[in-house]
């Protein structure tokens, strides 16, 4: 599984990454911005993308709607502190498949990675 | 300050350091401090707009950031690191956004955070709302949370600068 990891934080990337490679998960490639995400996604391909919400430039949330706006299914999962149900919903109407609030432990990430790549199989 | 936001607050407080660092904090009663005191060495600051305006400062001496971020980010982590900052700011993000989440029936953003490295800054804010301090010990050491807040869309922007001491 290739996996893109879009999130402005460094240290959240790291912490991500290292959850992933507790799941077998080593080719990871990482974005700082939902602009540098989409560059990313458009070179490496990946199966699924793990996105944050707030970050400068472009966000998460326009992220995911330019992605579907230009027709790619690739699953995302958002993974974000905006925890509002208005924000889960606004999320789930952009295109996100699957959903992670901060701070959020390591099983429930590899949970949701499961439950996401199991609907798109 | 709303007793529902003094409790949003205090449990994004205990739910990110339980959550990401598996430590417990003891969080004291707030109290009211001065719009410009001193904080620590460290500190995180995040603006908030929307239904509740104001900002929220995580400040650490050296010793407790550098501890806190080394949990954090599970490796070694100090002041002279480049990701010291970065992560200062995520553990910031965390607490003012899974606080934000808990306010009820507001819709509130909140910034991109903002760190100041120095002993003796201080953080100028909105003089004419209270400055709310949670004063917090964990096993990484003391630190406190500062909010201020107002609760509508009033004038002004509610966030905060930042001047080195």
């Amino acid at each position: 599984m290739k996996i893109l990891l879009i999130d402005d934080s460094r240290t959240m990337r790291n912490i991500q990454k290292n959850v992933l490679q507790q799941i077998g998960i080593q080719e990871v490639t990482e974005a700082v911005d939902g602009e540098d995400g989409m560059k990313q996604y458009l070179s490496s391909q990946p199966t699924l993308i793990l996105c944050d919400w707030n970050m400068p430039n472009v966000d998460g949330i326009t992220f995911v709607q330019r992605l579907r706006a230009a027709g790619h299914k690739t699953p995302v999962i958002m993974v974000t502190t905006e925890a509002e149900k208005a924000k889960v919903v606004e999320a789930i109407k952009a295109g996100v498949n699957g959903y992670v609030v901060k701070p959020f432990t390591p099983d429930l990430l590899k949970t949701r990675i499961d439950e996401v790549m199991s609907k798109a199989a | 300050m709303d007793p529902a936001f003094v409790e949003a607050f205090k449990f994004a407080i205990s739910n990110f350091f339980s959550t990401m660092l598996s430590t417990e904090v003891e969080i004291a009663d707030p109290s009211v401090s001065s719009s410009f005191e001193s904080v620590f060495d460290v500190s995180g600051i995040i603006g908030l707009s929307g239904d509740v305006q104001g900002s929220v400062v995580v400040s650490f001496p050296t010793s407790t950031a550098e501890a806190v971020v080394t949990k954090f980010a599970g490796m070694p982590m100090s002041q002279d690191d480049d990701d010291f900052t970065d992560a200062i700011g995520e553990v910031t993000n965390m607490i003012a956004g899974g606080a934000k989440s808990n306010f009820p029936d507001t819709s509130v953003s909140i910034s991109c955070p903002s760190v100041v490295v120095g002993h003796g800054h201080k953080v100028f804010r909105r003089h004419d709302l209270p400055v709310i301090e949670f004063a917090c010990t964990c096993d990484c050491g003391a630190f406190a949370v500062q909010v201020t807040l107002k609760k509508e869309t009033a004038e002004g922007s509610g966030n905060p600068t930042a001047q080195a001491a």
